[in-house]
């Protein structure tokens, strides 16, 4: 039994969830859009927080915050369970697929059998889709949006991936489906102006003594980098930088990707409430996606020790120029929008 | 980025169906999804990372060899786990995964023990058994481990 579900990739899984399974009820919204009303865009560098030994940046806000906040602003109804037992986890998603209900699972890369090896990291914050089981009940179909195709998975597999235990945290079979869909979309226009000021608020409001978060994190991370060479000595500083480097394109397809993402939006925001002066912004933004680019691949020439590479200093100095151009761009957003 | 700046660097998504999706503008200034095969710049990020686990394995191998640790300790690193991450996957106590960190203890383990640590690690009892006769450094193939 597979449920009718088109399954369309996207750049970002929690994102690429939501656009499908609010297109099987009848809403076709593109990625950037879900994406800007859920005013997803965000940096984080916390020096404290380590992932296997490294500290962790990254570009967006929190994995679960998307899913819920879009629903709710679009109107739907929808629903999340945890379970402590792993067999009546699989029972419920079975019978949600016997309803005909797709269902949105948690998952950790480890076991991911369809992933590349390599991308198997103790990660416990993918999002994958159920669409479908077979008929004895040992394979299910699943809509990943970092697949180009559906793809299948054993129930056993299945089972592990959502109870995959520590790393970023452990997994409690978190399942989630839009149990009611709204007869329509309220007016979008006024929503999606709220997210752009809600987005600028969360890059710029912090104060200066909260470093780690907005528009802050990336001056922190950059006086954090200038720390690293002598602090760590070239090996270990060169693993820290390929760290950000990894979390900025990779682990939740990153910062350039989110800019890009975000200009994407701001394009259709502009159609959508007709004002120009969001393209313009547009524009902007994917000027600093460039410079992002240009930061990760300066960075990869010093962590593969290449000839030509720049110093710690002068990624760090080419950090602080995105910092301020971020602050302008979202000061400056936030008054256009008004 | 245009989109034809948008990177085809097929490195670790071969043979997969997994694709990175990159929005980028075309001539007149709109923005459109391009599948992405992936980044040079990515790769090495990711090359870098997993070189840096193969130099600490080769050094666990060394210890291995020499019998100061046991082979659990080189599957713990290559596999990306630590003991209370193990412990958690595999249904086996902490304080037996650290004491089958010892060479010896480890020598004297039953298969059912092993064979629960070997799935949460992802290999099989026979590779956990043993570290391989080359350096992990000297190895073009990455994989750590069967597809399971």
């Amino acid at each position: 039994m597979e449920i009718e579900f088109e399954h369309r990739p996207a750049a970002h899984c929690e994102n690429g969830v939501i656009c499908n399974m609010l297109r099987h009820y009848g809403f076709d919204l593109p990625e950037p859009l879900v994406f800007g009303l859920s005013y997803g865009l965000f940096f984080s560098h916390m020096p404290f927080v380590k992932l296997a030994g490294l500290p962790v940046t990254s570009y967006r806000t929190f994995p679960g915050v998307l899913f819920s906040r879009v629903t709710r602003m679009l109107g739907f109804k929808m629903h999340t369970r945890r379970f402590l037992n792993q067999e009546k986890a699989m029972k419920a998603l079975d019978q949600k697929l016997a309803e005909g209900i797709p269902v949105g699972c948690v998952v950790g890369m480890y076991y991911l059998p369809y992933m590349p090896i390599e991308y198997r990291f103790p990660f416990n914050g993918h999002n994958i889709c159920i669409i479908g089981r077979s008929d004895d009940g040992e394979t299910y179909t699943v809509s990943d949006p970092n697949a180009t195709e559906k793809v299948h998975i054993s129930r056993k597999d299945l089972q592990k991936v959502r109870f995959t235990k520590g790393g970023t945290y452990p997994l409690l079979g978190q399942m989630y489906w839009i149990e009611r869909a709204p007869a329509q979309l309220p007016d979008l226009k006024p929503l999606v102006l709220k997210a752009i000021g809600k987005n600028c608020w969360y890059m710029t409001s912090q104060p200066s003594w909260l470093p780690y978060f907005g528009v802050n994190g990336i001056d922190c991370l950059a006086k954090q980098v200038r720390l690293w060479p002598a602090k760590y000595g070239p090996r270990k500083a060169g693993l820290n930088l390929a760290q950000v480097i990894r979390m900025l394109e990779e682990i939740g397809t990153g910062g350039a990707g989110f800019r890009y993402m975000y200009g994407a939006f701001l394009q259709l925001a502009a159609k959508m409430t007709g004002r120009e002066v969001l393209n313009d912004y547009s524009r902007q933004i994917t000027e600093i996606g460039d410079k992002w680019r240009a930061f990760a691949a300066d960075a990869a020439a010093i962590f593969k020790h290449r000839a030509e590479a720049p110093t710690y200093d002068q990624v760090a100095d080419q950090l602080v120029e995105i910092g301020k151009m971020e602050r302008n761009f979202f000061t400056s957003l936030k008054q256009a929008i008004k | 980025m245009k989109v034809d700046e948008v990177p085809q660097d097929l490195k670790f998504f071969k043979g997969t169906v997994i694709r990175d999706l990159s929005y980028a503008v075309d001539e007149n200034g709109n923005y459109k999804a391009v599948q992405s095969d992936g980044w040079a710049v990515k790769n090495d990020a990711l090359q870098v990372t997993l070189d840096g686990i193969a130099e600490e394995c080769e050094e666990i191998r060394q210890q291995v060899l020499r019998h100061e640790v046991s082979p659990l300790a080189y599957h713990l690193r290559k596999g990306l786990m630590d003991e209370g991450m193990l412990a958690d996957n595999s249904g086996v106590s902490k304080r037996t995964v650290k004491k089958l960190m010892d060479f010896d203890h480890f020598a004297e383990a039953d298969d059912d023990t092993l064979g629960k640590i070997a799935e949460a690690l992802r290999i099989s009892v026979e590779q956990l058994k043993t570290v391989p006769d080359q350096s992990p450094l000297t190895q073009t193939d990455t994989n750590n481990g069967n597809r399971i």
